[in-house]
Protein backbone atom coordinates (compact mmCIF):
# COMPACT_ATOMS: atom_id res chain seq x y z
CA UNK A 1 0.00 0.00 0.00
CA UNK A 2 2.98 2.23 0.29
CA UNK A 3 2.63 3.02 -3.38
CA UNK A 4 -0.78 4.67 -2.80
CA UNK A 5 0.40 7.60 -0.73
CA UNK A 6 3.32 8.65 1.39
CA UNK A 7 3.60 7.04 4.80
CA UNK A 8 3.57 10.46 6.41
CA UNK A 9 0.00 10.96 5.36
CA UNK A 10 -1.41 7.90 7.10
CA UNK A 11 -4.18 8.90 9.48
CA UNK A 12 -5.72 5.56 10.31
CA UNK A 13 -3.60 2.45 10.43
CA UNK A 14 -5.21 -0.96 10.95
CA UNK A 15 -3.37 -4.26 11.20
CA UNK A 16 -4.58 -7.84 11.55
CA UNK A 17 -7.90 -6.74 12.96
CA UNK A 18 -10.64 -9.25 13.75
CA UNK A 19 -14.02 -8.32 15.11
CA UNK A 20 -16.68 -10.48 16.78
CA UNK A 21 -20.33 -10.09 17.74
CA UNK A 22 -20.43 -12.70 20.49
CA UNK A 23 -19.35 -15.93 18.78
CA UNK A 24 -19.89 -14.59 15.28
CA UNK A 25 -16.86 -13.17 13.55
CA UNK A 26 -17.81 -10.13 11.49
CA UNK A 27 -14.42 -8.90 10.29
CA UNK A 28 -11.44 -11.03 9.27
CA UNK A 29 -7.84 -9.89 9.31
CA UNK A 30 -8.34 -6.32 8.16
CA UNK A 31 -5.21 -4.42 7.10
CA UNK A 32 -5.57 -0.91 5.79
CA UNK A 33 -3.97 2.52 5.85
CA UNK A 34 -6.26 5.49 5.38
CA UNK A 35 -4.76 8.82 4.26
CA UNK A 36 -5.21 12.18 5.90
CA UNK A 37 -7.49 14.83 4.38
CA UNK A 38 -8.75 12.58 1.63
CA UNK A 39 -12.04 10.85 1.13
CA UNK A 40 -11.96 7.09 1.49
CA UNK A 41 -15.04 5.11 0.55
CA UNK A 42 -15.99 1.66 1.87
CA UNK A 43 -18.18 -0.25 -0.54
CA UNK A 44 -19.62 -3.73 -0.59
CA UNK A 45 -22.94 -5.58 -0.38
CA UNK A 46 -25.14 -5.46 2.74
CA UNK A 47 -23.68 -7.36 5.65
CA UNK A 48 -20.13 -7.26 4.31
CA UNK A 49 -18.85 -5.58 7.46
CA UNK A 50 -18.17 -2.11 6.08
CA UNK A 51 -20.37 -0.36 8.67
CA UNK A 52 -19.03 -2.55 11.46
CA UNK A 53 -15.52 -1.58 10.45
CA UNK A 54 -16.43 2.09 10.35
CA UNK A 55 -17.85 1.85 13.85
CA UNK A 56 -14.67 0.31 15.21
CA UNK A 57 -12.88 3.56 14.33
CA UNK A 58 -14.67 5.61 17.00
CA UNK A 59 -15.41 2.62 19.21
CA UNK A 60 -19.16 2.89 18.72
CA UNK A 61 -19.28 -0.89 18.78
CA UNK A 62 -18.29 -0.72 22.45
CA UNK A 63 -21.88 0.04 23.35
CA UNK A 64 -23.12 -3.25 21.92
CA UNK A 65 -22.99 -6.05 24.48
CA UNK A 66 -20.67 -8.94 23.72
CA UNK A 67 -18.50 -7.44 21.01
CA UNK A 68 -14.78 -8.14 20.92
CA UNK A 69 -11.89 -6.89 18.84
CA UNK A 70 -8.40 -8.21 18.13
CA UNK A 71 -5.48 -6.58 16.36
CA UNK A 72 -4.32 -3.02 16.09
CA UNK A 73 -6.28 0.14 15.24
CA UNK A 74 -4.14 3.26 15.31
CA UNK A 75 -5.20 6.83 14.69
CA UNK A 76 -2.37 9.37 14.51
CA UNK A 77 -0.04 6.69 15.73
CA UNK A 78 -1.81 5.85 18.97
CA UNK A 79 -3.69 2.63 19.58
CA UNK A 80 -7.34 3.52 20.16
CA UNK A 81 -8.06 0.19 21.82
CA UNK A 82 -5.31 0.65 24.37
CA UNK A 83 -6.88 0.41 27.85
CA UNK A 84 -5.44 3.85 28.60
CA UNK A 85 -7.33 5.44 25.70
CA UNK A 86 -9.97 7.97 26.70
CA UNK A 87 -13.00 7.00 24.63
CA UNK A 88 -14.58 10.41 25.10
CA UNK A 89 -11.49 12.13 23.72
CA UNK A 90 -11.39 9.65 20.85
CA UNK A 91 -14.99 10.33 19.87
CA UNK A 92 -14.32 14.03 20.07
CA UNK A 93 -11.56 13.57 17.57
CA UNK A 94 -13.43 11.11 15.36
CA UNK A 95 -16.88 12.44 14.56
CA UNK A 96 -19.67 10.36 13.08
CA UNK A 97 -22.66 10.87 10.79
CA UNK A 98 -25.28 8.15 10.89
CA UNK A 99 -27.31 6.56 8.17
CA UNK A 100 -30.57 7.76 9.60
CA UNK A 101 -30.24 11.45 10.34
CA UNK A 102 -30.66 11.78 14.06
CA UNK A 103 -31.23 15.38 15.09
CA UNK A 104 -32.15 15.72 18.74
CA UNK A 105 -35.63 17.06 19.45
CA UNK A 106 -34.18 20.39 20.44
CA UNK A 107 -33.70 23.69 18.61
CA UNK A 108 -31.28 23.89 15.70
CA UNK A 109 -28.98 25.98 17.87
CA UNK A 110 -29.06 23.53 20.77
CA UNK A 111 -28.36 20.62 18.45
CA UNK A 112 -25.10 22.12 17.26
CA UNK A 113 -24.21 23.53 20.66
CA UNK A 114 -24.72 20.11 22.26
CA UNK A 115 -21.16 18.92 21.68
CA UNK A 116 -19.35 22.17 22.52
CA UNK A 117 -21.40 22.52 25.70
CA UNK A 118 -20.41 19.01 26.74
CA UNK A 119 -16.80 19.96 26.29
CA UNK A 120 -17.06 23.07 28.38
CA UNK A 121 -18.00 25.97 26.08
CA UNK A 122 -20.55 27.99 28.05
CA UNK A 123 -20.26 31.52 26.72
CA UNK A 124 -23.24 32.37 24.53
CA UNK A 125 -21.18 34.37 22.02
CA UNK A 126 -18.61 31.62 21.50
CA UNK A 127 -21.42 29.12 21.05
CA UNK A 128 -23.09 31.37 18.52
CA UNK A 129 -19.82 31.65 16.64
CA UNK A 130 -19.40 27.87 16.55
CA UNK A 131 -22.99 27.36 15.43
CA UNK A 132 -22.62 29.82 12.60
CA UNK A 133 -19.26 28.47 11.41
CA UNK A 134 -20.51 24.90 11.39
CA UNK A 135 -23.76 25.74 9.65
CA UNK A 136 -21.82 27.65 7.00
CA UNK A 137 -19.47 24.71 6.57
CA UNK A 138 -22.38 22.31 6.19
CA UNK A 139 -24.05 24.62 3.67
CA UNK A 140 -27.13 25.04 5.82
CA UNK A 141 -26.66 28.55 7.19
CA UNK A 142 -28.65 30.42 4.57
CA UNK A 143 -31.59 28.08 4.96
CA UNK A 144 -31.84 28.19 8.74
CA UNK A 145 -30.20 31.39 9.97
CA UNK A 146 -33.59 32.95 10.75
CA UNK A 147 -34.90 30.03 12.75
CA UNK A 148 -32.06 28.80 14.89
CA UNK A 149 -34.39 28.64 17.88
CA UNK A 150 -36.91 26.44 16.06
CA UNK A 151 -36.98 22.68 16.50
CA UNK A 152 -34.61 20.71 14.30
CA UNK A 153 -37.41 18.21 13.75
CA UNK A 154 -39.09 20.68 11.40
CA UNK A 155 -36.25 20.48 8.86
CA UNK A 156 -36.43 18.34 5.73
CA UNK A 157 -34.56 15.03 5.60
CA UNK A 158 -31.66 16.50 3.65
CA UNK A 159 -31.45 19.51 5.93
CA UNK A 160 -31.52 17.24 8.99
CA UNK A 161 -28.57 15.29 7.67
CA UNK A 162 -26.61 18.47 7.00
CA UNK A 163 -27.52 19.60 10.50
CA UNK A 164 -26.04 16.36 11.83
CA UNK A 165 -22.89 17.08 9.86
CA UNK A 166 -22.76 20.58 11.35
CA UNK A 167 -23.27 19.07 14.80
CA UNK A 168 -20.40 16.65 14.27
CA UNK A 169 -18.13 19.47 13.03
CA UNK A 170 -18.93 21.54 16.11
CA UNK A 171 -16.66 19.41 18.29
CA UNK A 172 -13.81 20.06 15.88
CA UNK A 173 -12.94 16.50 14.87
CA UNK A 174 -9.99 15.42 12.71
CA UNK A 175 -11.73 12.47 11.17
CA UNK A 176 -15.37 12.34 10.07
CA UNK A 177 -16.98 8.93 9.68
CA UNK A 178 -20.08 8.81 7.51
CA UNK A 179 -22.27 5.75 7.55
CA UNK A 180 -24.32 5.84 4.35
CA UNK A 181 -25.16 9.48 4.99
CA UNK A 182 -27.32 9.90 1.89
CA UNK A 183 -29.04 6.55 1.63
CA UNK A 184 -32.35 7.90 2.93
CA UNK A 185 -32.27 11.10 0.88
CA UNK A 186 -33.64 12.17 -2.49
CA UNK A 187 -31.17 12.70 -5.39
CA UNK A 188 -31.02 16.47 -4.94
CA UNK A 189 -30.22 16.28 -1.25
CA UNK A 190 -27.74 13.51 -1.99
CA UNK A 191 -25.88 15.75 -4.39
CA UNK A 192 -25.71 18.46 -1.74
CA UNK A 193 -24.19 16.03 0.72
CA UNK A 194 -21.68 14.90 -1.90
CA UNK A 195 -20.66 18.48 -2.67
CA UNK A 196 -20.27 18.98 1.01
CA UNK A 197 -18.01 15.96 1.34
CA UNK A 198 -15.80 17.37 -1.42
CA UNK A 199 -15.67 20.69 0.37
CA UNK A 200 -14.93 19.20 3.79
CA UNK A 201 -11.96 17.09 2.76
CA UNK A 202 -9.81 20.22 2.76
CA UNK A 203 -9.95 20.18 6.53
CA UNK A 204 -10.99 16.69 7.51
CA UNK A 205 -10.14 13.08 6.90
CA UNK A 206 -13.38 11.60 5.64
CA UNK A 207 -14.35 7.95 5.60
CA UNK A 208 -17.66 7.22 3.97
CA UNK A 209 -19.58 3.97 3.81
CA UNK A 210 -21.85 3.76 0.84
CA UNK A 211 -24.10 1.37 -0.97
CA UNK A 212 -24.09 3.49 -4.00
CA UNK A 213 -21.13 2.87 -6.29
CA UNK A 214 -21.66 5.98 -8.38
CA UNK A 215 -21.48 7.92 -5.18
CA UNK A 216 -18.21 6.27 -4.20
CA UNK A 217 -16.91 7.07 -7.66
CA UNK A 218 -17.98 10.69 -7.42
CA UNK A 219 -16.78 11.60 -3.96
CA UNK A 220 -13.88 9.42 -2.98
CA UNK A 221 -10.15 9.44 -3.62
CA UNK A 222 -9.65 5.90 -2.36
CA UNK A 223 -12.00 2.98 -2.30
CA UNK A 224 -12.00 -0.19 -0.24
CA UNK A 225 -14.17 -3.11 -1.29
CA UNK A 226 -15.42 -5.40 1.49
CA UNK A 227 -17.03 -8.77 1.03
CA UNK A 228 -18.14 -11.23 3.71
CA UNK A 229 -16.13 -9.53 6.42
CA UNK A 230 -12.92 -9.32 4.43
CA UNK A 231 -11.20 -6.41 2.79
CA UNK A 232 -10.98 -7.69 -0.78
CA UNK A 233 -9.36 -4.79 -2.54
CA UNK A 234 -8.20 -1.30 -1.71
CA UNK A 235 -6.79 1.34 -3.99
CA UNK A 236 -7.20 4.67 -5.70
CA UNK A 237 -10.84 5.06 -6.68
CA UNK A 238 -10.03 5.47 -10.37
CA UNK A 239 -8.09 2.24 -10.43
CA UNK A 240 -10.72 0.25 -8.46
CA UNK A 241 -13.46 1.38 -10.79
CA UNK A 242 -11.61 1.01 -14.09
CA UNK A 243 -9.24 -1.90 -13.64
CA UNK A 244 -9.77 -3.75 -10.40
CA UNK A 245 -7.21 -6.45 -9.67
CA UNK A 246 -9.59 -8.91 -8.05
CA UNK A 247 -12.39 -10.70 -9.84
CA UNK A 248 -14.90 -10.22 -6.98
CA UNK A 249 -14.37 -6.45 -7.04
CA UNK A 250 -14.98 -6.38 -10.75
CA UNK A 251 -18.11 -8.48 -10.40
CA UNK A 252 -19.49 -6.20 -7.74
CA UNK A 253 -18.64 -2.99 -9.52
CA UNK A 254 -20.09 -4.13 -12.80
CA UNK A 255 -23.25 -5.10 -10.97
CA UNK A 256 -23.01 -8.84 -11.33
CA UNK A 257 -23.92 -9.28 -7.67
CA UNK A 258 -24.69 -7.20 -4.61
CA UNK B 1 -71.65 -13.98 2.52
CA UNK B 2 -74.57 -12.37 4.25
CA UNK B 3 -74.32 -14.56 7.37
CA UNK B 4 -70.64 -13.73 7.63
CA UNK B 5 -71.45 -10.05 7.74
CA UNK B 6 -74.15 -10.61 10.35
CA UNK B 7 -71.63 -12.44 12.50
CA UNK B 8 -69.27 -9.52 12.18
CA UNK B 9 -71.98 -7.14 13.24
CA UNK B 10 -72.92 -9.24 16.26
CA UNK B 11 -69.33 -9.29 17.49
CA UNK B 12 -69.02 -5.57 16.92
CA UNK B 13 -72.19 -4.77 18.84
CA UNK B 14 -71.23 -7.14 21.63
CA UNK B 15 -67.91 -5.40 22.13
CA UNK B 16 -69.48 -2.02 21.89
CA UNK B 17 -72.10 -3.06 24.45
CA UNK B 18 -69.48 -4.36 26.86
CA UNK B 19 -67.40 -1.19 26.58
CA UNK B 20 -70.43 1.00 27.15
CA UNK B 21 -71.53 -1.01 30.18
CA UNK B 22 -68.07 -0.55 31.74
CA UNK B 23 -68.31 3.18 31.18
CA UNK B 24 -71.82 3.12 32.55
CA UNK B 25 -70.71 1.46 35.79
CA UNK B 26 -67.97 4.00 36.33
CA UNK B 27 -70.33 6.84 35.53
CA UNK B 28 -72.87 5.45 37.97
CA UNK B 29 -70.32 5.20 40.77
CA UNK B 30 -69.03 8.71 40.13
CA UNK B 31 -72.50 10.17 39.87
CA UNK B 32 -73.69 8.41 43.02
CA UNK B 33 -70.76 9.74 45.02
CA UNK B 34 -71.09 13.18 43.50
CA UNK B 35 -74.83 13.48 44.15
CA UNK B 36 -74.69 12.20 47.70
CA UNK B 37 -71.36 13.74 48.53
CA UNK B 38 -71.80 17.29 47.31
CA UNK B 39 -74.41 18.27 49.93
CA UNK B 40 -71.93 17.24 52.64
CA UNK B 41 -69.17 19.45 51.28
CA UNK B 42 -68.84 22.76 53.02
CA UNK B 43 -66.06 25.04 54.14
CA UNK B 44 -66.44 23.67 57.63
CA UNK B 45 -66.29 20.09 56.35
CA UNK B 46 -63.06 20.71 54.49
CA UNK B 47 -61.29 22.73 57.17
CA UNK B 48 -62.82 21.57 60.45
CA UNK B 49 -61.91 18.86 62.92
CA UNK B 50 -64.11 15.79 63.25
CA UNK B 51 -66.55 15.82 66.11
CA UNK B 52 -68.51 13.05 67.82
CA UNK B 53 -66.28 10.33 66.35
CA UNK B 54 -66.61 11.73 62.87
CA UNK B 55 -70.39 11.87 62.93
CA UNK B 56 -70.20 15.64 62.71
CA UNK B 57 -67.59 18.29 61.97
CA UNK B 58 -64.97 18.15 59.26
CA UNK B 59 -62.23 15.97 57.87
CA UNK B 60 -59.34 18.41 57.62
CA UNK B 61 -56.85 16.26 59.58
CA UNK B 62 -57.57 13.33 57.27
CA UNK B 63 -57.05 15.44 54.14
CA UNK B 64 -53.80 16.81 55.53
CA UNK B 65 -52.70 13.31 56.57
CA UNK B 66 -53.32 11.85 53.14
CA UNK B 67 -51.49 14.75 51.50
CA UNK B 68 -48.53 14.26 53.83
CA UNK B 69 -48.44 10.55 53.09
CA UNK B 70 -48.58 11.23 49.35
CA UNK B 71 -45.75 13.75 49.54
CA UNK B 72 -43.68 11.34 51.64
CA UNK B 73 -44.36 8.52 49.21
CA UNK B 74 -43.36 10.63 46.22
CA UNK B 75 -40.18 11.76 47.95
CA UNK B 76 -39.13 8.18 48.58
CA UNK B 77 -40.53 6.24 45.64
CA UNK B 78 -39.91 8.59 42.75
CA UNK B 79 -36.12 8.85 42.97
CA UNK B 80 -35.71 5.20 43.96
CA UNK B 81 -37.96 3.98 41.16
CA UNK B 82 -36.50 6.23 38.51
CA UNK B 83 -32.89 5.41 39.34
CA UNK B 84 -33.68 1.70 39.42
CA UNK B 85 -35.29 1.98 36.01
CA UNK B 86 -32.32 3.92 34.66
CA UNK B 87 -29.98 1.28 35.98
CA UNK B 88 -32.01 -1.58 34.57
CA UNK B 89 -32.49 -0.13 31.10
CA UNK B 90 -29.27 1.82 30.55
CA UNK B 91 -26.55 0.14 32.55
CA UNK B 92 -27.38 -3.44 33.50
CA UNK B 93 -26.31 -6.07 30.99
CA UNK B 94 -29.05 -8.40 29.85
CA UNK B 95 -28.43 -11.50 31.92
CA UNK B 96 -30.23 -14.18 33.92
CA UNK B 97 -29.68 -12.03 36.98
CA UNK B 98 -31.37 -8.90 35.61
CA UNK B 99 -34.15 -11.04 34.20
CA UNK B 100 -34.75 -12.40 37.67
CA UNK B 101 -34.83 -8.87 39.07
CA UNK B 102 -37.38 -7.85 36.44
CA UNK B 103 -39.53 -10.89 37.22
CA UNK B 104 -39.37 -10.05 40.92
CA UNK B 105 -40.45 -6.47 40.26
CA UNK B 106 -43.39 -7.51 38.14
CA UNK B 107 -44.43 -10.07 40.75
CA UNK B 108 -44.14 -7.46 43.46
CA UNK B 109 -46.67 -5.32 41.60
CA UNK B 110 -49.22 -8.08 42.10
CA UNK B 111 -48.72 -8.57 45.83
CA UNK B 112 -51.87 -7.63 47.82
CA UNK B 113 -51.59 -4.33 49.63
CA UNK B 114 -52.28 -5.87 53.02
CA UNK B 115 -49.10 -7.88 52.63
CA UNK B 116 -47.18 -4.66 52.09
CA UNK B 117 -48.92 -3.34 55.20
CA UNK B 118 -47.70 -6.30 57.24
CA UNK B 119 -44.23 -5.94 55.76
CA UNK B 120 -44.19 -2.25 56.71
CA UNK B 121 -45.43 -3.08 60.18
CA UNK B 122 -42.67 -5.61 60.64
CA UNK B 123 -39.81 -3.62 59.14
CA UNK B 124 -40.51 0.08 59.58
CA UNK B 125 -42.85 0.21 62.57
CA UNK B 126 -41.30 -2.48 64.77
CA UNK B 127 -37.78 -3.42 63.65
CA UNK B 128 -36.64 0.08 62.69
CA UNK B 129 -38.77 1.46 65.52
CA UNK B 130 -40.36 4.32 63.57
CA UNK B 131 -43.62 3.49 65.31
CA UNK B 132 -46.92 4.01 63.56
CA UNK B 133 -46.00 7.23 61.75
CA UNK B 134 -45.98 9.28 58.58
CA UNK B 135 -42.48 7.99 57.91
CA UNK B 136 -43.40 4.32 58.25
CA UNK B 137 -46.58 4.81 56.22
CA UNK B 138 -44.82 6.67 53.41
CA UNK B 139 -42.08 4.07 53.23
CA UNK B 140 -44.65 1.27 53.10
CA UNK B 141 -46.67 2.96 50.38
CA UNK B 142 -43.44 3.68 48.52
CA UNK B 143 -42.54 -0.03 48.56
CA UNK B 144 -45.98 -0.83 47.27
CA UNK B 145 -45.83 1.48 44.26
CA UNK B 146 -42.14 1.06 43.44
CA UNK B 147 -42.85 -1.72 40.93
CA UNK B 148 -45.38 0.48 39.12
CA UNK B 149 -42.91 3.35 38.94
CA UNK B 150 -40.04 1.15 37.81
CA UNK B 151 -42.03 -0.57 35.08
CA UNK B 152 -43.53 2.69 33.81
CA UNK B 153 -40.13 4.40 33.83
CA UNK B 154 -38.47 1.50 32.05
CA UNK B 155 -41.09 1.63 29.31
CA UNK B 156 -40.61 5.37 28.95
CA UNK B 157 -36.82 5.00 28.73
CA UNK B 158 -37.07 2.21 26.20
CA UNK B 159 -39.32 4.39 24.05
CA UNK B 160 -36.44 6.84 23.50
CA UNK B 161 -34.87 5.69 20.22
CA UNK B 162 -31.40 4.20 20.29
CA UNK B 163 -30.11 6.79 17.83
CA UNK B 164 -30.52 9.52 20.45
CA UNK B 165 -28.01 7.71 22.62
CA UNK B 166 -25.65 6.92 19.74
CA UNK B 167 -25.81 10.48 18.45
CA UNK B 168 -24.86 11.84 21.83
CA UNK B 169 -22.11 9.29 22.52
CA UNK B 170 -20.62 9.96 19.09
CA UNK B 171 -20.25 13.61 20.08
CA UNK B 172 -18.01 12.59 22.93
CA UNK B 173 -20.61 12.57 25.71
CA UNK B 174 -20.08 10.11 28.53
CA UNK B 175 -22.77 7.59 29.25
CA UNK B 176 -24.23 9.56 32.13
CA UNK B 177 -24.11 12.84 30.17
CA UNK B 178 -25.98 11.09 27.39
CA UNK B 179 -28.64 9.76 29.74
CA UNK B 180 -28.97 13.01 31.62
CA UNK B 181 -29.04 15.35 28.63
CA UNK B 182 -30.40 13.30 25.78
CA UNK B 183 -32.51 10.49 27.18
CA UNK B 184 -34.11 11.60 30.45
CA UNK B 185 -35.66 14.81 29.11
CA UNK B 186 -37.54 12.83 26.47
CA UNK B 187 -38.47 9.98 28.81
CA UNK B 188 -39.61 12.30 31.61
CA UNK B 189 -43.26 12.73 30.58
CA UNK B 190 -43.76 8.99 30.38
CA UNK B 191 -41.90 8.37 33.61
CA UNK B 192 -43.89 11.01 35.48
CA UNK B 193 -47.26 9.95 34.12
CA UNK B 194 -46.76 6.33 35.05
CA UNK B 195 -45.44 7.30 38.44
CA UNK B 196 -48.22 9.71 39.29
CA UNK B 197 -50.85 7.16 38.35
CA UNK B 198 -49.13 4.80 40.79
CA UNK B 199 -49.07 7.48 43.46
CA UNK B 200 -52.77 8.10 42.91
CA UNK B 201 -53.34 4.48 43.72
CA UNK B 202 -51.26 4.78 46.87
CA UNK B 203 -53.28 7.78 48.01
CA UNK B 204 -56.42 5.66 48.06
CA UNK B 205 -54.99 2.60 49.78
CA UNK B 206 -56.25 1.66 53.22
CA UNK B 207 -54.61 -1.60 54.18
CA UNK B 208 -50.94 -0.51 54.18
CA UNK B 209 -51.52 2.64 56.24
CA UNK B 210 -53.95 0.89 58.55
CA UNK B 211 -50.99 -1.00 59.99
CA UNK B 212 -48.27 1.61 59.65
CA UNK B 213 -49.49 5.19 59.88
CA UNK B 214 -53.16 5.89 60.35
CA UNK B 215 -55.19 6.64 63.44
CA UNK B 216 -58.92 7.11 63.42
CA UNK B 217 -58.92 10.15 65.61
CA UNK B 218 -56.14 12.44 66.75
CA UNK B 219 -56.67 15.55 68.81
CA UNK B 220 -53.60 17.29 67.35
CA UNK B 221 -52.22 17.76 63.86
CA UNK B 222 -48.92 15.96 63.25
CA UNK B 223 -45.77 17.95 63.96
CA UNK B 224 -43.07 15.54 62.77
CA UNK B 225 -42.65 12.56 60.46
CA UNK B 226 -42.73 10.32 63.51
CA UNK B 227 -46.32 11.30 64.31
CA UNK B 228 -49.37 9.30 63.42
CA UNK B 229 -51.84 10.85 61.03
CA UNK B 230 -55.45 10.55 60.06
CA UNK B 231 -56.02 9.61 56.43
CA UNK B 232 -59.00 9.79 54.09
CA UNK B 233 -59.30 6.15 53.06
CA UNK B 234 -58.96 4.93 56.63
CA UNK B 235 -61.41 7.56 57.88
CA UNK B 236 -63.89 6.39 55.28
CA UNK B 237 -63.34 2.77 56.19
CA UNK B 238 -64.07 3.43 59.86
CA UNK B 239 -67.10 5.62 59.15
CA UNK B 240 -68.57 3.04 56.82
CA UNK B 241 -67.90 -0.17 58.70
CA UNK B 242 -66.83 0.44 62.29
CA UNK B 243 -68.91 3.41 63.35
CA UNK B 244 -71.81 2.57 65.71
CA UNK B 245 -74.09 4.85 63.73
CA UNK B 246 -72.77 4.01 60.30
CA UNK B 247 -76.19 4.24 58.62
CA UNK B 248 -76.96 7.65 60.04
CA UNK B 249 -73.79 9.34 58.93
CA UNK B 250 -73.97 8.43 55.25
CA UNK B 251 -73.49 12.05 54.11
CA UNK B 252 -70.17 12.18 56.01
CA UNK B 253 -69.07 9.00 54.26
CA UNK B 254 -70.07 10.27 50.85
CA UNK B 255 -68.37 13.60 51.50
CA UNK B 256 -65.14 11.86 52.49
CA UNK B 257 -65.30 9.60 49.44
CA UNK B 258 -65.83 12.60 47.18
CA UNK B 259 -62.84 14.46 48.59
CA UNK B 260 -60.64 11.38 48.20
CA UNK B 261 -61.86 10.91 44.66
CA UNK B 262 -61.07 14.51 43.78
CA UNK B 263 -57.62 14.18 45.24
CA UNK B 264 -56.83 11.13 43.10
CA UNK B 265 -58.40 12.58 39.96
CA UNK B 266 -56.51 15.81 40.62
CA UNK B 267 -53.24 13.87 40.75
CA UNK B 268 -54.07 12.22 37.44
CA UNK B 269 -54.78 15.59 35.89
CA UNK B 270 -51.38 16.79 37.03
CA UNK B 271 -49.93 13.79 35.20
CA UNK B 272 -51.82 14.55 32.01
CA UNK B 273 -50.90 18.22 32.17
CA UNK B 274 -47.21 17.44 32.66
CA UNK B 275 -47.27 15.00 29.80
CA UNK B 276 -48.79 17.46 27.38
CA UNK B 277 -46.41 20.24 28.39
CA UNK B 278 -43.20 18.27 28.13
CA UNK B 279 -44.34 16.45 24.98
CA UNK B 280 -44.85 19.74 23.26
CA UNK B 281 -41.34 20.79 24.11
CA UNK B 282 -39.65 17.60 22.97
CA UNK B 283 -41.40 16.15 19.99
CA UNK B 284 -39.74 13.68 17.70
Amino acid sequence: MAELFSENNVKVHVREMNFFYGQVQALFNINIDIPEKQVTAFIGPSGCGKSTFLRTLNRMNDIIDGTRIEGKVMIDGSDIYNPMTDVVALRKKVGMIFQKSNPFPKSIFDNIAYGPRLHGVKDKNSLMEIVETCLVKSALWDEVKDRLDKSAMGLSGGQQQRLCIARALAINPDVVLMDEPASALDPKSTLKIEDLVNELKKDYTIIIVTHNMQQAGRVSDYTAFFYEGRLIEYGATGQIFTKPNVKQTEDYITGRFG
Amino acid sequence: MKSKRTGDKIVFWMMRGITYSVVLFIAYILLDILLHGLPAISWEFLTGDPEKSGAEGGIFPAILGTLLLVVGTIAVALPLGMFSAIYLTEYAKQSKFTQTIRMAIVTLAGVPSIVFGLFGLGLFVITLDFGSSILAGSLTLACMILPTIIVASEEALKAVPKYMREGSLALGATKWETIYKNVLPYAMPGMLTGSILGIGRAAGETAPILLTAAAFFLPELPTSVFDQVMALPYHLYILATQHPEAQKILPMQYGTALVLLFLVIGLNFVAIFLRIRVRKKYKW
